[in-house]
């Protein structure tokens, strides 16, 4: 199904980007489309394993994580949407690479050879490649007036288990700045968000998500910017708080500041349970 | 003047009996040096969950340093780490903690030890069924599974009908096609 005149790449959405947060999806593919790629989804993906397997079972979540590898085609990078999917692909191609024992069952399982040629990368770092107002309609600075604070949670950072590689902090900012709006400063950037516990211990996370949007609030920002759709539900559900603030996919606010996609909005701000449709009509965005 | 009785106060540790191979298999099961930690307590001060922990992360580090075998495993600590990573990144020994509490966590569910947070436990073995059964995670049958095994149906439910009303929870699961293949990596695991 390759696209005319698009490069092709192959796309892990992962599942909450599939189901919960489709929004995120449809709007990162949007994106990518009229940057000139074309985001092929990686045939017959299964779960990352998520939080659950590696805590419960190193194994289980080693294998998951590689069952997806071995069904990435080499001619192309992988791109992934979700950091949480990142850190358990890239850690799994990292013991891969590193640890022959691991190479033999990997061979075992999937009956063929793990090639470390294949590149596997956040959407981020592809972003952090290219100018972004050069693809903005009429090269217009869209965000202007839009105050906001970016929050890229926990799994952008680099532990250990990824070898301490770059991250990409800042680039939120550097790149919206560019399109006009104001990144503010706030100390809640890389907290996580509380992640699974949301389910088991809900009243350990609602004073921790309240905590990052009283401080967006104090910060006077007018939307949250989330790099992880996991995130971006928790800070959505869990707020008790009376005082909301949108909070918007980076995906859906790099659209907006392009000009691209406006029949599509409809279908991803209405998912939203904070309703960021006010904010974006003020600003003459939607 | 009467000399103070020589009693242990409760919240001491007691070191009569400990293991002594606890930390060896510590370290092999998570591939961590654990005595790299000298409790400077970065983690348990960056940790955002440590509230909720019954001993900070590097408290826990100690315990199997000193072969305290039930303490560690029994405690919530190691269930409540959600893996967020923010101890390991400010560890001046990039110390991987998240990895340690892994290993410990296992080790528990495999001495069958008291799991101090059985609900979380609860949890993840509701996440693995569903990727057993679709090779992805179905949210909805996530949280039913979670709440029938909690018997509680009601804590919670305006957020799931907010949810639902936005379509966030779908009623179907997004599935992958070669159920067989991923049903066989969990074939002979006492986990799901």
């Amino acid at each position: 199904m390759a696209k005319k005149d698009l490069i092709d790449l192959s796309y892990y959405p992962g599942c909450s980007l599939k189901t919960t947060a489709r929004e995120n999806n449809a709007s990162l593919i949007y994106l990518f489309e009229h940057l000139g790629y074309n985001l092929i989804e990686l045939e017959d993906w299964n779960c990352c394993g998520s939080s659950s397997a590696h805590s419960v079972d190193t194994e289980l979540a080693f294998d998951l994580a590689s069952r997806n590898l071995s069904l990435a085609p080499l001619d192309r990078p992988l791109l992934v949407a979700c950091p949480s999917c990142l850190l358990r692909l890239r850690s799994a191609y990292l013991h891969l690479e590193e640890d022959q024992r691991a190479r033999r069952h990997y061979e075992k399982m999937w009956a063929k050879p793990f090639d470390p040629k294949l590149q596997i990368m956040h959407f981020f770092e592809f972003l952090s490649q290219i100018d972004l107002l050069a693809y903005s309609r009429d090269r217009i600075r869209r965000l202007e007036g839009l105050r906001f604070v970016p929050y890229y949670g926990c799994m952008l950072a680099r532990p250990p288990i990824m070898r301490h590689e770059k991250n990409y902090f800042g680039l939120m900012e550097k790149i919206l700045a560019n399109l006009g709006a104001k990144p503010e400063k706030w100390s809640f950037s890389s907290r996580c968000c509380g992640t699974f516990l949301t389910v088991a211990r809900p009243e350990v996370v609602e004073p921790m998500v309240n905590e990052i949007i009283q401080g967006a609030i104090n910060a006077r920002a007018d939307c949250i910017v989330t790099a992880c759709a996991m995130c971006h539900m928790n800070l959505e559900v869990r707020c008790s708080l009376k005082d909301k603030v949108p909070i918007l996919h980076f995906s859906e606010i790099i659209s907006l500041a392009l000009g691209i996609g406006k029949s599509e909005y409809k279908g991803w701000f209405s998912r939203h349970l904070v309703d960021p449709k006010p904010l974006l009509k003020a600003l003459d965005l939607f | 003047m009467n000399p103070k009785p020589n009693t242990i106060p409760a919240e001491i540790v007691n070191l009569n009996q400990t293991d002594s191979g606890f930390a060896g298999e510590v370290t092999r099961r998570s591939g961590v040096e654990i005595n790299k930690c000298w409790h400077c307590q970065s983690c348990a001060g960056g940790c955002p969950f440590v509230r909720a922990m019954d001993y900070p992360p590097n408290r826990v580090i100690r315990m199997v340093q000193l072969g305290l075998r039930k303490e560690a495993l029994e405690s919530s600590g190691i269930w409540i780490c959600v893996g967020c990573n923010t101890c390991s990144i400010q560890c001046p020994n990039c110390i991987d903690i998240a990895a340690v509490n892994d290993a410990l966590r296992q080790m528990a569910m495999a001495e069958g030890v008291v799991v101090a947070e059985p609900n979380i436990l609860n949890f993840h073995q509701a996440v693995l069924q569903s990727i057993q059964r679709h090779g992805r995670t179905h949210k909805l049958e996530v949280m039913l599974r979670y709440k029938l095994k909690k018997h509680d149906w009601f804590s919670d439910m305006a957020v799931g009908m907010k949810m639902f009303a936005k379509r966030k929870l779908e009623l179907l699961p997004s599935k992958s096609k070669n159920i067989a293949e991923i049903r066989k990596l969990f074939d002979q695991k006492s986990t799901a």
